[in-house]
């Protein structure tokens, strides 16, 4: 019973979520100047011209009818037609979600090792100048933002000594058997492995960009937390056991110190994918932040919305996995 | 030294990192010979739980163990590195400790709380660990041992989550177990189960048992010898019977004195006399200012 009502209760939030961002979108990008129909016709264009134009795109009615419209058409499936690329925004979109989706993921995997690897190393050898290095190197990931990160990378890798690709999702001469544009995931379930270094090549500098502050936020949340973890009585417990100071931190520390982590790590992970707007652009990288700046650039008014919501529904998705693998995670919530 | 102690803990002072002049433990000797159950009392403060951290090698690390020798089994503690010396303890020392509710990892089951000592370094399978971790809690008492393997520590009480402690304590078969006033943090009605749980593993075992306490009502009912601390230092080391017949320092009786009685309501509860404090407290300073004098030099030159 309780669980159906927090169930419900998560519906409600995330419908009402939703539409606050679908409100404030549609308001914010109708009320920047700027006029998506001037930008599709030439510069010679009649005011008729222009009149039946904004009529067929419906721009010619209030904003707050068109914004019924609008949300009428998504509650149906249908979130219309990119002006600029002159397709069906959902299409598009869900095009670039996967390369925008395994960028993030990629980037996740890369700041959790980072992250829990440096907390780690800073309580094995805790008061000694190996913790010191590690706030050292935290301060430096943290204090420089992403997109710096990633000119720096495409300096050193791929200008000075040219190790990675500093463009695009994949070689254009490559030729992609797959189905579905989860390029990555598919390269490794038909054992393409060729195919999977050139993706890595050209993911790993926009990854490492986007991970580094998100490495630096977890190792610093994950050492404090190991910090009071340590003074546990069961930890200490533990090592009367016998067990070597590097399997009680593993084995017994790490895992209650996680669980805080864990939560903070949801919210950080949503400004990464924040991030990935800027980083794609960066590197040429074909997912859905370079799409939302083109989007921006010719005022593509439905795909805008489109993208916006997308990473709205994304945003929220998020936070629910946190919450389940945190339930998962702690027996004291699973068997109440 | 005796030569047939199993723990022999010989000269032993800790100093505080930061003052190194600075005793917490003062010269400290104490044997536990095989199958013994000695008592360790004093008031809080007194360093008994100290000498439990120091053979466990869990000492704060603000403190330091500057001279003096932990022997267990014939090996020197003391001298061996961290991870060689836990590795020694393994099998032959084991803790039960203060608290339940806090010395039991949450996230972990019960299972591998108890059976990890001995699948991860002492070779036993995972099915023979688990038997024996089967037989323990049938020793101490526990109805559904099979329900207990499975659970975590929120879904039990706090007396079952001490017999859960006292079982993993004696599963690799120790040869000398320390009970860290295992029955303070507990229940009023529950702390004489324990505490008679404890008296009948340990005989059935045939364990010496170091049993921490300030209580000495629990030392005169399970314990063979005792050794009374006070400011770090001991001040009295005898046998039971000893101990309340004729104690040798002023401090220990009016300690006995100070002791309530169950068979004397009417008796008002008595404090050890403030002279007694003071006359124990000067001749501490004169053990500390003689041992200052001998180290002096040396300690501000490591320091």
């Amino acid at each position: 019973m309780d669980a159906l009502r927090g169930i419900l209760t998560r519906i409600v939030t995330t419908a009402i979520t939703l539409f606050g961002v679908a409100v404030i979108v549609f308001a914010v990008i109708r009320i920047a100047p700027g006029d998506p129909i001037a930008m599709m016709l030439p510069p010679g264009a009649s005011d008729e011209d222009i009149a039946r134009l904004r009529a067929l795109y419906g721009l010619d009615k209030s904003i707050v009818e068109q914004f019924f419209i609008w949300l009428g058409n998504v509650l149906h499936g249908d979130f219309g037609t990119s002006i600029s690329i002159r397709q069906n925004v959902l299409g598009i979109v869900l095009g670039r979600l996967p390369a925008t989706l395994e960028l993030s993921f990629l980037a996740l995997i890369i700041a959790s090792t980072i992250g829990v690897g440096l907390a780690y190393l800073a309580t094995r050898y805790r008061e000694t100048a190996a913790e010191g290095t590690v706030d050292v190197i935290n301060g430096i990931a943290l204090s420089v933002p992403d997109f710096l990160w990633g000119l720096a990378l495409i300096l050193t890798f791929g200008v000075a000594w040219p190790i990675f690709e500093i463009s695009g999702r994949v070689s254009p001469t490559l030729d992609l058997p797959f189905t579905s544009n989860f390029y990555l995931l598919e390269s490794l379930v038909r054992f393409r492995f060729d195919i999977t270094l050139n993706l890595l090549s050209h993911m790993i500098m926009p990854a490492i960009a986007l991970a580094l502050p998100l490495a630096a936020v977890i190792s610093q949340l994950l050492k404090s937390s190991l910090k009071e973890t340590m003074n546990q009585d069961y930890v200490m417990l533990a090592r009367t056991k016998g067990f070597p100071e590097s399997r009680v931190i593993a084995r017994d520390a790490m895992r209650n110190a996680i669980l805080p982590t864990m939560t903070l790590t949801g919210v950080q992970l949503t400004f990464l994918i924040g991030g990935t707007v800027i980083i794609e652009r960066l590197f040429s990288y074909e997912g859905l932040g370079n799409l939302a700046i083109d989007a921006v650039i010719n005022r593509d008014l439905p795909l805008i919305q489109g993208i916006v919501l997308l990473f709205a529904v994304l945003f929220v998705a998020i936070n629910l996995i946190v919450d389940l693998l945190y339930t998962l995670l702690n027996p004291r919530l699973r068997h109440g | 030294m005796m030569a047939d102690a199993f723990l022999d803990i010989a000269d032993l002072s800790i100093v505080l990192r930061s003052d190194r002049a600075h005793r917490l433990l003062r010269s400290v000797d104490l044997h536990v010979n095989p199958g013994e159950v000695r008592g360790l009392v004093g008031e809080s403060g007194a360093g008994k739980s100290m000498i439990g951290k120091t053979i466990f090698d869990i000492l704060p690390r603000a403190v330091e163990a500057v001279e003096g020798a932990v022997t267990l089994g014939g090996t020197d503690l003391l001298a061996l590195s961290s991870n060689a010396r836990r590795r020694e303890i393994a099998a032959a020392a084991a803790l039960i400790p203060q608290d339940p509710l806090t010395a039991l990892n949450p996230v972990r089951r019960i299972e591998g709380q108890i059976t990890d000592r001995l699948t991860a370094i002492l070779g036993f399978s995972k099915k023979a660990a688990r038997d024996r971790a089967l037989t323990l809690l049938e020793e101490v008492h526990i109805n559904d041992p099979e329900r207990v393997l499975r659970s975590y520590p929120h879904q039990l009480s706090g007396g079952m989550r001490q017999r859960v402690l006292i079982a993993a304590a004696f599963a690799a078969e120790p040869k000398l177990i320390v009970a860290d006033e295992p029955t303070t943090a507990l229940d009023v009605t529950v702390q004489k189960q324990i505490l008679r749980l404890i008296a009948e593993m340990q005989a059935h075992h045939g364990t010496a048992l170091l049993f921490v306490t300030h209580d000495l009502g629990v030392v005169a009912k399970i314990c063979q010898n005792v050794t009374v601390l006070f400011g770090g230092k001991v001040v009295e080391d005898t046998d039971v019977k000893g101990l309340f017949a004729h104690p040798a320092h002023p401090y220990t009786a009016a300690l006995i004195n100070a002791t309530p009685r169950y068979d004397r309501p009417d008796q008002s509860l008595l404090p050890v006399p403030a002279d007694v404090i003071e006359a124990t407290r000067a001749e501490i300073a004169k053990a500390d200012a003689e041992w200052l004098s001998q180290r002096g030099q040396t300690l501000k030159a490591a320091s």
